[in-house]
C-alpha cells in the first residue's frame, strides 16, 4: 500500500517539501540544543519543564481520541464511522510518534535515552509512560495497517485483530491517565495534586482529539474529494462538544475545591494562571482567551443545527481546540511550576530556538499524518 | 527490468556510501601502533597488560558503577594480590601521569572519545 | 562477567516474579538475596561498603541552629561547598545550587507568621534535605538518583538522562540541572572531584566522599558550630544532642518526605 504515498499530484509533493523544509529547520535549531544544552530554552531551575512537555501532554490527549471513533463503532455497532476509523487510528500513530520525539527532545541526555530499558524502573511513572505509549504506536499501526489492507482486498479483517481493537480501548484511556500521573503524584506540586487531573486530562483530551479530527477530515476533502459520510462529522462533533463541557465542569470542580478550601500552595497556581501574582502574570491573557474560546466553541457546537452546518461546526471545533492546546499546550505545565516550593516566581517563556525545535517536529508529524491520511484515502477511493 | 537506470543509480549510490571508509583511506598512511609513555615508577598495571589493553573500558565501566553505586572502593588484584582505589585520576593517573601522551595518543589514533573526561579531570591539566 | 550475570538475573527474574510488587515488595525484588544494590527493578537503599577510615552511621541526618546562622557562616558554607565540588557560578536563572542562602519564610513556608519576636532569624540555609521517603528517588525513570542504606540521597551522574523528572519531584527546589557545559562558569577546578556535564541534574549528597574518608560534610566544618552532623540512630550522637535540647522543625513535613535535615529554632 506505500506506493499509495508515492503517487501524488505537485500540490501533495509541495505540501512534503514544504513540511520537509520545517523539519529541516527544526533539526538546526535542534542542532543548537545538542551542542549548547538546553540553555537555549527558556527553561530554567525554577521552570524545568516547558513547551516540549506540554505539547507532548497535549498531543497524548489528541493520540487517544482514537478511541471516540472505536468505541461507538466496535462496542455499539455504529456503521457510520467505519469510514473514519482508519483516520483516527492513523492519527494516532502520527500524534504518538510527536509525543515521542518531544520527550526525546526534552532530554538533556539524548544519548542516554536507552537507559530506561536498560534499568526498567517500575516505581516511575515515566518507564509507564514509555510503556504505554510505545504500545498504543504498535497497536495502531497494526490495526490501522490490517483493517486498511483487508478493506484494500475486499475480505474480511482477520479474526485475531479484533483482539488489538478492543485492547485499544482500555489502552487508549491508560496513555493519557499515565501522563496525567506522571504530574498528579508529585507533592509539593499544588496546582497538580489533584485526582481530577486524570479525569481532567482525558475529558480535554475527548474534546481536541475528535475536534481535530473532524478539522482534518475537512481538508482531506478539501484536497482529495474523500466523503466521510452523511452525517458523521456532525455526530462526531457531539462528543466534542459533551467532552467539553465536562472538561469545563471538572476545571470548575478543581476552581471551587481550591478557591474555597484556600489553601496557598494549590490557589497561587491558579491565581497566577487567572490573574497575575504578585505582578507576574505573562500566561493571564492566554489563560481568559482559553476559557472564552471553550465556552464558545460549547454554545456554538451545542446547536444541533451548527453542528450539520460546515462553516459552524469549523467555527466550533476551531475554538475547542485552540482553547484546550493553550489550558493544556502552555497554562497546564508552566503553572504547575509557578511559585515554585520556595514560593518564589520564576516565569517562563519559550524562547526561539525552542519553539523552532518544536515547529520542525511538528512538521514531521503532519508529515507523517499526510503520508498516512494519502494511503488510507488513497485505498479507500480505489476500492470504490 | 523496469526503471533500469533509477535501479542503477540507486545501487551504485548506496555502493559508494557503503565503502566510504575504504575508498577515503586510499593513498593515507598505514596504521602505526602508538607509542605510548610507559609509566616511570610502576613495573605492573593492576592486571596484566593485555588484558589491561583489552579490557580497560568495560574494567573502568564496571569500577565506576561499583564505586558510585555500591560504594565499593576496592580492587583486588589476582595480578598483583593487591588492593587499589577503584579511581581514574586516584589510581590510573598516578601512574601513567600524562594523559595526553598515554589515553589520549590511542584514543586518537583509533578515533574514538571516551567521555570520562567531561567530567573527570585530569588533575595535571588543571593549572590555572 | 558480573555485568552479564547480573543482566540474565534481572530478565529472569522479570520472567519469574512478573512485574508485581508494590512498594514494600521493593525490598523483596529488589536489595535482597546475592544482590545488595541497586534493584531488580524497583529502586532500593543500595548498601554502604565502608572502607577502614569512613565515617558511618545508620542514619545520617544535619542540624541546623537557625539562631546561630549568620550570612556569613552561610557564605562559607556555600563558598566551601561550591569550591570543592566544582559547582559552576552561573549568573542567569539557569543556575546551579547545591546549598544556599533563603528568606526564612521561604524554607518554611507555613511555620511563620508576621508576629514573630523581632530578633527572630531571617535568614537560613536551603539544600538538599535527604528525605527519608524521597519523592526523587520514586520518580527517576532510570535509578540514577538513589539512596544508600545510610539514608543519603546520591546521584548516578553517568545515568542520569536529563529528564529532570526529579526535579518536578523534589518539593524543596534542591536540585539543579546542567543547562550548559559547567566548566567555563567554574573559576577554579578541584581535580579531586569531577565536574558534570551538560544534560545531567545535580545536588548535595551529604558529602558522600568526605565520609568515605572519614571526614564531616565540608558546610558543617566551617558552620563555627550552627551545624552538626551525624547518626539519627545514636542517642550519644551530636545531632541527637542537639534535637534533644531544643525545638527543632523541618521543611513541608506534611509532605510526608521525612527529611533528614532538622533547623533548631
Amino acid at each position: 500500500m506505500l506506493e499509495k504515498a508515492l503517487q501524488g499530484t505537485k500540490l501533495y509533493w509541495g505540501w512534503l517539501a514544504f513540511l520537509a523544509l520545517l523539519v529541516l529547520v527544526g533539526v538546526g535549531c535542534y542542532w543548537q540544543q545538542l551542542t549548547h544544552g538546553l540553555t537555549i530554552t527558556g527553561m530554567s531551575r525554577d521552570v524545568t519543564w516547558g513547551f516540549y512537555i506540554a505539547q507532548f501532554t497535549f498531543l497524548v490527549g489528541v493520540a487517544a481520541s482514537a478511541v471516540m471513533l472505536v468505541i461507538p463503532k466496535y462496542l455499539h455497532d455504529y456503521k457510520k464511522f467505519t469510514k473514519i476509523l482508519i483516520l483516527g487510528e492513523f492519527n494516532a500513530v502520527a500524534m504518538v510518534l510527536l509525543c515521542l520525539l518531544f520527550i526525546v527532545a526534552d532530554l538533556g541526555s539524548p544519548q542516554r535515552l536507552m537507559n530506561v530499558l536498560l534499568h526498567p524502573t517500575p516505581n516511575s511513572i515515566l518507564f509507564w509512560d514509555m510503556v504505554v505509549l510505545n504500545g498504543y504506536l504498535l497497536i495502531n499501526i497494526l490495526v490501522g495497517w490490517v483493517t486498511l489492507e483487508a478493506e484494500r482486498k475486499q475480505v474480511e479483517p482477520p479474526h485475531w485483530i479484533k483482539f488489538f481493537i478492543y485492547l485499544s480501548i482500555p489502552w487508549a484511556v491508560s496513555i493519557h491517565t499515565v501522563t496525567a500521573f506522571l504530574y498528579a503524584g508529585l507533592p509539593g506540586r499544588g496546582y497538580w495534586l489533584t485526582a481530577v487531573l486524570a479525569a481532567r486530562f482525558l475529558s480535554s483530551a475527548f474534546a481536541a482529539g475528535p475536534a481535530f479530527l473532524i478539522l482534518v477530515t475537512y481538508i482531506a476533502r478539501a484536497f482529495t474529494g474523500f466523503d466521510p459520510g452523511k452525517d458523521v462529522l456532525a455526530t462526531l462533533g457531539k462528543t466534542v462538544v459533551y467532552a467539553m463541557i465536562v472538561n469545563i465542569f471538572l476545571f470548575l470542580c478543581e476552581v471551587f475545591t481550591v478557591s474555597y478550601s484556600q489553601i496557598p500552595s494549590h490557589s497561587a497556581h491558579l491565581q497566577y494562571l487567572f490573574f497575575g501574582y504578585h505582578g507576574h502574570g505573562v500566561l493571564v491573557p492566554w489563560m481568559w482567551a482559553s476559557m472564552i474560546m471553550g465556552v464558545a466553541g460549547i454554545l456554538v457546537l451545542l446547536v444541533p443545527k451548527n453542528r450539520k452546518q460546515d462553516n459552524m461546526l469549523i467555527i466550533g471545533c476551531l475554538l475547542v481546540f485552540i482553547g484546550a492546546w493553550i489550558d493544556k499546550g502552555l497554562g497546564m505545565i508552566g503553572g504547575g511550576f509557578v511559585p515554585n516550593p520556595l514560593h518564589e516566581i520564576t516565569e517562563y517563556v519559550p524562547t526561539q530556538l525552542e519553539l523552532g525545535v518544536s515547529l520542525g517536529i511538528y512538521a514531521l508529524g503532519f508529515l507523517v499524518l499526510t503520508v498516512l491520511y494519502k494511503i488510507a484515502i488513497g485505498v479507500k477511493q480505489e476500492v470504490e | 527490468m523496469y526503471d533500469k537506470g533509477k535501479i542503477l543509480t540507486g545501487l551504485a549510490v548506496f555502493v559508494v556510501f557503503m565503502t566510504y571508509p575504504f575508498w577515503n583511506n586510499i593513498g593515507r598512511a598505514a596504521y602505526v601502533k602508538p607509542e605510548l609513555e610507559k609509566p616511570r615508577m610502576a613495573k605492573e598495571c593492576v592486571e596484566n597488560v593485555e588484558y589491561m589493553r583489552a579490557e580497560h573500558m568495560a574494567m573502568l565501566n564496571e569500577w565506576r558503577d561499583e564505586v558510585v553505586r555500591n560504594g565499593m572502593h576496592e580492587y583486588h588484584s589476582s595480578f598483583t594480590h593487591q588492593t587499589y582505589a577503584k579511581s581514574l585520576t586516584k589510581t590510573c593517573l598516578k601512574c601513567h601521569e600524562n594523559k595526553d601522551k598515554f589515553c589520549d595518543k590511542c584514543h586518537t589514533s583509533v578515533a574514538v572519545s571516551p567521555y570520562c573526561w567531561d567530567c573527570h579531570v585530569d588533575p595535571k591539566g588543571v593549572k590555572q | 562477567m558480573n555485568t552479564t550475570r547480573r543482566c540474565f538475573l534481572k530478565l529472569a527474574s522479570i520472567a519469574a516474579l512478573g512485574w508485581g510488587g508494590v512498594r514494600p515488595a521493593a525490598q523483596v525484588l529488589a536489595s535482597g538475596g546475592a544482590a545488595p544494590s541497586e534493584g531488580l527493578l524497583f529502586a532500593s537503599r543500595h548498601a554502604v561498603h565502608a572502607g577502614p577510615h569512613a565515617l558511618t552511621a545508620k542514619r545520617w541526618a544535619m542540624v541546623i541552629d537557625t539562631r546561630a546562622l549568620t550570612s556569613e557562616i552561610i557564605k562559607d558554607m556555600v563558598e566551601v561547598c561550591h569550591r570543592i565540588h566544582n559547582v559552576p557560578d552561573i549568573p542567569t536563572k539557569q543556575n546551579i545550587k547545591w546549598i544556599w542562602e533563603t528568606h526564612f519564610e521561604n524554607l518554611f513556608l507555613d511555620d511563620v507568621h508576621e508576629h514573630l519576636p523581632a530578633d527572630h532569624p531571617q535568614i537560613g540555609v536551603a539544600l538538599c534535605n535527604h528525605c527519608d521517603n524521597p519523592p526523587c528517588v520514586r520518580v527517576c525513570p532510570t535509578k540514577a538518583t538513589f539512596q544508600r542504606e545510610d539514608g543519603i540521597v546520591m546521584m548516578d551522574f553517568h545515568r542520569c538522562i536529563g529528564c529532570r523528572y526529579c526535579m518536578a519531584g523534589c518539593p524543596y527546589g534542591s536540585r539543579s540541572f546542567n543547562f550548559m557545559d559547567p566548566r567555563p562558569y567554574i573559576a577554579k577546578i578541584t581535580p579531586e572531584f569531577p565536574t558534570r556535564t551538560k544534560g545531567v541534574v545535580e545536588k548535595c549528597e551529604f558529602c558522600a566522599e568526605r565520609l568515605a574518608e572519614g571526614k564531616l560534610p565540608a558546610c558543617v566544618e566551617v558552620s563555627r558550630g550552627a551545624v552538626v552532623f551525624g547518626d539519627l540512630a545514636d542517642p550519644e550522637s551530636p545531632v541527637r544532642k542537639a534535637l534533644a535540647s531544643r525545638y527543632s522543625i523541618r521543611r513541608s513535613p506534611t509532605l510526608g518526605t521525612q527529611p533528614c535535615v532538622y533547623y533548631l529554632v
